[in-house]
């Protein structure tokens, strides 16, 4: 038997990069909040800068809950699932967060009215066949005193390029209005930089410097970044990377309200016998432990939170918790990264002590940015053009066809070259479709015999066509800087395992295509809310961290305003 | 850095260098990157002796390459991986190789380490690689001639050194992979973990050194060339230790 814990307002499991903003809000308004860590606590002295730890062995992780769950892969129903090699997030307080680029993008106003503003310009026929993809419950403006809030809290740099209706040519001319600027001017640009804005500029774009929870001068107390070039997958030495283990989170211990418990294995939620959630069943170790609560947030990636689901099996809901539409799941996406472009230039590029946060956006060719009536096509994708180069890596770089990798004349090319290659980062619109989807696998269980999640997803014609023609727009760039090499990656099949993985439980108002109504809570367990992007139905050209934190920001504020609704 | 544990006889400096020498060799190979068919104009200058080219190690037994014999692997392998990654990195004109650098040592500590699961493929590669120089190039993988060394090994890479009874569990090209990414990590990886000795790799290609901040002055000297390199671990910084 577990032992019974006494009953808290709220759990969170998860404290990573959703339950860690929403623990503030809720726990400020005086709820008690727990918040469930499979991970511990992980500081700045754990995060040396060290290539070979961070990128190519493991992290400094006391606890490795998401590895041992790692999903299984299949592009299609005809193909047996395989483990993916890796799990793409890591466990610790501060999640994800810890490691991750810290590009924060807010989405644009189009992401969430694909539906209606593709057949507004182009006609219904234009939604590719088999998406699934539903307009949000709300718009852009709904969410941006959102945006706002996090970006404070959290602590974004950026050049603002559109407040209240003003286009600033600095910024991004693309974005939805925003009440005010960044709290934080933008991160600095080298030379290269310099040099790949004017090259976008004489071409007719708008670059412009892209967003990054990174302190790009000193901020409630924590100072700017160090560019100290590893904070690809690097904890930040110096606290100036804002995950939120020294952001939100803080905040909330401060108020007294929050406890945080760490190395908690959450396994199951309970459900009584009016369907709604009574609490979780976690594991410390050997010993089993049930929280009560009144509310139920999961937070834990979008893998876990359906996996969560769909293990919660009870007589409410015999095929798992909030799944009685069988919608649990459904709608899953991971983001198109791949479809890579890279160059080489007959110049330095000086690209040693930078960060993946730091570089030029071009979104002229993103979201409907542009003309789409003789594509064949909607949406697009972000240019993005950063530092990012340690010595393993740079060696590592390809020859650009000039003869071997290894040997003395290779170990001349490298001496010449391994700081003028340069490798861009495209990310392009991503439908969900009615085939691809996550479930439990049938075979594969975790240490504990529990199922793991079982991912069936591949990039489909849509997806296939941007990243034809962002490669080619990407090329185009490199060239008007003067690459002398350019050479492009298979424009992407799979869908596997990803850092960007969306839908599942996604929001919406219809209960019959979606999970959680427009505050992230379950349509069918009024008491159940859902953070982090398993809730989003679409995912934009840009990172999915600062969304999935202003919408965890929202569902908190809605669970304080609607308290005695929800929790009874 | 591994102890002498006296199961396994030391290698010397100078058996190392039976291989190491021929590096000598290949820099003579005119600057064309490592295409096969203009090395092979080479082929002639390679048959004289192993020239020791200024800057290159002189032939000592002192000054140890070796700290003592790797842990993980018996000397009959040692000496295949050491002719092996002196081939893919080669002491030139260019400054020190891979076994300089140290990476036998990095490989030994990795595979005592985080990558204990590849001693098995370490040890059957090593294995394959050698039967296939017996079996298509005459003889043991360490007597082959530079030359014929880097066919084996561009057969190996490209996953055609197959064969009954080679013995590459799997494609030769993962072994090569595998080998070639560890000695990239023990030459341009941090010296913490036995490689990249007196930060060979990192000069190699010009890395400035690891530096907790980078001023925007830091960065204006780097982009004119006058930012000089700092010389440490990241574990030199105390907060690290």
């Amino acid at each position: 038997m577990p032992t019974q814990l006494r009953e808290t307002d709220v759990v969170i499991v998860g404290m990573g990069a959703a339950g860690g903003v929403a623990a503030y809000p809720l726990a400020d308004a005086g709820l008690n909040v727990v918040g469930l860590e499979a991970g511990t606590w992980l500081d700045q002295r754990d995060f040396a800068p060290d290539e070979i730890r961070n990128n190519y062995r493991d992290w400094p992780m006391l606890v490795r809950k998401a590895e041992l769950e790692r999903p299984t892969f299949r592009a299609t129903t005809a193909t047996t699932a395989n483990r993916v090699g890796s799990h793409p997030m890591m466990n610790a307080v501060g999640g994800t967060t810890l490691h991750y680029w810290a590009q924060s993008w807010r989405l644009n106003p189009w992401d969430f009215r694909v539906v209606s503003e593709t057949t507004r310009r182009y006609g219904s026929s234009r939604i590719p066949a088999g998406t699934t993809v539903e307009d949000w419950p709300f718009g852009y403006d709904e969410l941006e005193p959102y945006y706002d809030r996090v970006e404070r809290e959290v602590g974004i740099s950026g050049q603002a390029g559109n407040v209240r209706g003003d286009i600033d040519s600095r910024g991004n001319r693309f974005e939805g209005p925003r009440e005010r600027d960044f709290p934080m001017p933008p991160l600095r640009w080298t030379a290269f930089h310099d040099r790949m804005a004017d090259s976008a500029r004489s071409l007719g774009w708008n670059p412009f410097p892209g967003p990054a929870a990174v302190n790009s001068q000193r901020y409630e107390d924590r100072p700017g970044c160090g560019y100290h070039g590893f904070c690809d997958k690097g904890g930040c030495p110096i606290n100036a990377k804002n995950a939120t283990h020294i952001t939100t989170i803080p905040k909330a211990l401060d108020t007294g309200n929050l406890k945080v418990v760490t190395r908690a294995h959450v396994t199951t939620l309970e459900v009584g016998s009016d369907g709604c959630v009574t609490g979780v069943n976690y594991v410390v170790g050997s010993n089993e432990y049930f929280q009560p609560a009144k509310v139920v947030l999961i937070a834990s990636y979008t893998y876990e939170n359906v996996r969560l689901l769909l293990l919660s099996k009870s007589r409410a809901y015999p095929d798992g918790l909030s799944n009685n539409h069988g919608q649990v799941g459904r709608h899953y996406l991971s983001h198109h990264q791949g479809a890579a472009v890279s160059a080489l230039f007959p110049y330095d590029l000086k690209a040693w002590y930078g960060l993946p946060a730091q570089g030029v956006a071009v979104d002229d060719w993103a979201d409907d940015n542009f003309d789409h009536t003789d594509l064949d096509f909607i949406g697009g994708g972000n240019l993005w053009a950063m530092s990012d180069r340690r010595p393993i890596s740079a060696a590592s770089m390809s020859t650009y066809g000039r003869g071997r990798n290894w040997g003395s004349a290779w170990k001349r090319f490298i001496h010449e070259n391994s700081d003028r290659s340069h490798r861009a980062y495209i990310q392009k619109t991503t439908l969900p479709y009615e085939d691809n989807y996550l479930d439990l696998d049938p075979q594969v269980t975790d240490p504990l015999g529990l199922p793991v999640i079982r991912i069936t997803g591949q990039f489909k014609k849509n997806e296939l066509a941007i990243a034809v023609f962002m490669q080619d727009k990407m090329e185009d760039w490199y060239r008007e800087a003067g690459a002398i090499e350019v050479t492009r990656g298979g424009l992407g099949n799979t869908m596997g395992a990803s850092t960007h993985a969306y839908g599942g439980t996604r929001m919406g108002d219809d209960a019959e295509t979606n999970v959680v109504d427009r505050w992230g809570f379950s349509h069918e367990a009024p008491n159940l809310g859902v953070l982090g992007a398993s809730v989003m139905g679409t995912s934009g050209a840009r990172n999915p961290t600062l969304t999935s934190q202003a919408l965890s920001w929202r569902t908190a504020a809605h669970l304080v305003n609607s308290w005695t609704d929800i929790a009874d | 850095m591994t102890d002498s544990n006296g199961d396994r006889p030391a290698i010397s400096r100078r058996d190392l260098l039976r291989t190491a020498g021929a590096a000598g060799a290949a820099a003579l190979i005119p600057d064309a990157v490592g295409a096969v068919t203009e090395e092979t104009s080479a082929i002639a200058s390679h048959t004289a002796a192993p020239k020791r080219l200024a800057g290159s190690p002189a032939p000592s037994d002192t000054g140890p390459l070796l700290a003592g014999p790797l842990t993980n692997l018996t000397a009959s392998e040692t000496e295949i991986l050491s002719a092996m990654v002196d081939r893919l990195i080669p002491t030139d004109e260019l400054g020190p190789g891979a076994l300089d650098a140290g990476v036998l040592q990095y490989i030994d500590r990795a595979l005592s380490e985080a990558e204990s699961d590849s001693a098995e493929a370490y040890r059957s590669g090593l294995a394959a690689l050698d039967t296939y120089s017996r079996y298509t190039r005459g003889g043991p993988f360490i007597d082959l001639s530079t030359m014929d060394q880097d066919s084996v090994l561009i057969d190996v890479q490209i996953g055609a050194a197959t064969g009954a009874g080679v013995g590459f569990v799997g494609s030769s090209g993962s072994f090569f992979n595998m080998v070639r990414s560890h000695t990239w990590q023990g030459m341009f990886g941090d010296p913490k973990y036995g490689g990249n000795t007196d930060f060979a790799g990192w000069d190699l290609i010009d890395y400035p050194g690891v530096r907790l901040r980078m001023s925007p002055e830091d960065q204006k000297l780097l982009e004119v060339d006058r930012l000089d390199a700092v010389r440490r671990s990241a574990y030199d910084f105390s907060i690290f230790e």
